[in-house]
């Protein structure tokens, strides 16, 4: 049912070849440990959709990943480049990945347009009138090119997301990382931004996607990984997945959400 | 177990079409009665009201204006007054204007300070006229050029002709503008950094922002103006020592800065995480992040309580004549008891002047905080 992505089979065993690398990673806040022992190889080009029930760590674990998230062990590696504390790392990192919010997270004060060029502006040093261009071409593309000098709060949930999608891609982020991008928007909403990111997977970006679309994680995933409790408890192909899921944890979360659907 | 008839089903064949609201009961009559007459208290409270407005203000009327003696050389003009009633002597403060205004700024000078009123006149105009061309040259000029310019010109330089004149000398209105003027210029940025200090990860900052916060805060303006005028001179030599006004202005702003402090803090309280997220997973840093995303935000929510904290700094500003500065209060104590104006009524016309100056600006700063809240709550609207 998947056309095999090109990432895939390129897969190479340097570690200059995975996009986002994650060994043993684990992560408590106070005595509560929400990550244990994390391992998660994401390969360039692939699309990797994250879920499980809420709780669960899905978020935290993304969020560790461009460092909005602090860890206490393991190793995370974006692009061959290892994640520390220093700073200058951790930008170079942030501008490899874009990220989108469930709550969109828009600069409320700055028109579209300039929500949009303002990383670019600011942390590419891109002249005004480039990065102007670029988010036109984004925008377009996310197909709101109409709405680029209203201010957010102008704008509907789905037109909203799919700014913030556009602000990300504006930075030319090699990894796009979504955590619930459409758990905060109307139904009728919904279609609009995920038709956005298929559009995207179909490009060869890089995802990591945390959702409970299951529709979309079918029509666009390489791998499902399934979390719970901190843990990941089941790495599969979607086909595999959704139709024989391995771990019993699996099977009745799946058997949860596919009811409701 | 309840039974569905096919009279509990109910779809739609015709759109309801759009009607105008129903008219509430309009005409003057109406807004009376809904406004000051809707429950026997309301009746009771406008009639209260009503009462107190007829008591105070013709009593008002007839002393500041009626029985009021306008022009006269000293004091018999207003000994002698219009009616028998005594009324407000005008006179006095007609005569003694231009010392409320200059103090004892000397007479030949005084041009400058006309200059430094309009230069300032000018840049708060530019700077807040929020639709005005080119706002952020009008920063830089209230900021940057202004300042240097004002020093000058009511500072004195002798290199290009201006005769140094010592703050001694300044008084009236000048010391209050001037003061009024910087506290609110340097407690602004003072207040934010100390705000971000308090809410930094980094400890040492913290506490040393919070101690100094808390500190200020803890200790009435009077005890920080003394301490800025007694005990500043013991830790400079002498000839560093700067002048009273100068360490009247420091104890002012230090001041101002903490209550300011608190202010930003609220705003920056109020900016939810996901602004901080988006901007640092953009690739943001602190100082840019702070600049570009938090603090236009934060400051546009504070902007009334700003306005709060500047009209309180104006008028705090009067407490600085106990460490011996003639500010427009001051002038007003000195002339009321100036014998050649010795009335019964001279203090009560002083001090009624003062009141009209003091009420005039601090009504102008709160109608301007009213406009901008106006703006902001249209834009939100949006």
């Amino acid at each position: 049912m998947n056309q095999q992505p090109d990432g895939v089979s390129e897969g190479s065993a340097q570690r200059g070849g995975f996009a986002v690398e994650i060994n043993g990673l684990y992560k408590w806040f106070g005595t509560f440990q929400v990550l244990s022992d994390i391992n998660l190889k994401v390969r360039n080009g692939e699309r990797v959709v994250i879920c499980g029930p809420s709780g669960s760590g899905k978020s935290t674990l993304i969020r560790c990943i461009n460092a909005l998230e602090d860890y206490q062990r393991g190793e995370v590696v974006v692009e061959g480049v290892p994640l520390t504390h220093n700073l200058k790392r951790i930008d170079e990192i942030r501008r490899e990945i874009g990220m989108v919010f469930q709550q969109f997270n828009l600069f409320p004060h700055l028109t579209v347009l300039e929500n949009c060029t303002l990383a670019p502006i600011y942390v590419r040093k891109m002249p005004k009138s480039d990065a102007e261009r670029i988010a036109r071409k984004y925008l377009d593309r996310v197909r709101i090119p109409e709405q680029a000098d209203k201010y957010p709060g102008q704008l509907s949930g789905g037109q909203q997301q799919r700014v913030a999608i556009a602000r990300a891609l504006c930075m030319s982020p090699k990894i796009m990382m979504f955590d619930e991008p459409t758990s905060s928007l109307d139904p009728e909403m919904v279609k609009e931004v995920l038709d956005t990111m298929v559009e995207l997977a179909q490009e060869g970006m890089t995802m990591l996607v945390v959702t409970h679309e299951m529709g979309f994680a079918r029509q666009v995933a390489n791998r499902m990984v399934f979390m719970d409790a901190g843990q990941i408890l089941e790495i599969n192909t979607p086909a595999a997945f959704f139709s024989n899921p391995q771990h019993e944890r699996t099977r009745a979360f799946l058997s949860q959400i596919l009811k409701n659907a | 177990m309840i039974a569905v008839t096919e009279d509990d089903i109910f779809v739609r064949s015709q759109r309801v079409s759009v009607l105008p609201p129903p008219l509430a009961a309009a005409g003057p009559i109406g807004w009376a009665r809904a406004n000051l007459f809707s429950s026997p208290v309301n009746t009771l409270l406008t009639i209260a009201i009503l009462a107190l407005l007829v008591w105070i203000v013709p009593t008002l009327v007839r002393f500041l204006f009626i029985d009021a003696t306008w022009s006269g050389a000293d004091r018999d003009a207003c000994l002698a007054g219009p009616h028998d009633e005594a009324g407000a002597c005008w006179a006095f403060v007609r005569d003694r204007f231009s010392y409320f205004i200059y103090g004892s700024y000397p007479i030949g000078q005084r041009w400058r300070v006309d200059t430094f009123f309009a230069m300032l006149a000018f840049g708060s105009a530019w700077l807040l006229w929020l639709d005005a061309p080119r706002r952020d040259l009008g920063a830089l000029y209230f900021f940057v050029v202004m300042p240097v310019c004002a020093y000058v010109l009511l500072n004195g330089w002798p290199l290009i002709g201006l005769q140094s004149v010592d703050t001694a000398l300044w008084g009236g209105m000048l010391v209050t503008v001037v003061v009024t003027t910087v506290g609110m210029v340097a407690s602004l940025p003072l207040g934010i950094l100390l705000a971000l200090g308090r809410r930094s990860s980094l400890p040492a900052v913290r506490i040393l922002s919070a101690l100094f916060i808390e500190f200020v805060r803890g200790v009435p303006l009077i005890t920080v103006l003394f301490m800025a005028s007694v005990m500043l001179p013991l830790f400079v030599p002498p000839a560093w020592a700067p002048d009273k006004l100068l360490r009247a202005l420091t104890g002012i702003v230090l001041f101002s800065s903490a209550y300011m402090a608190e202010v930003v803090r609220a705003g920056l309280v109020a900016i939810p995480r996901g602004q901080y997220e988006a901007a640092s997973a953009l690739g943001l840093r602190f100082w840019r992040m702070q600049r570009l995303i938090i603090l236009p935000q934060a400051l546009r929510i504070t902007i009334p309580n700003i306005v709060n904290s500047f009209i309180a700094l104006f008028k705090d500003t009067t407490l600085v004549f106990f460490v011996g500065i003639f500010d427009f209060l001051k002038t007003i104590e000195v002339a009321r008891v100036d014998p050649k104006w010795a009335t019964p009524v001279t203090s009560a016309t002083g001090y009624a002047f003062a009141a009209v100056f003091y009420f005039v600006f601090c009504f102008l700063m709160a109608r301007y905080a009213d406009r901008i809240e106006y703006r902001l709550a249209r834009a939100d609207r949006r």
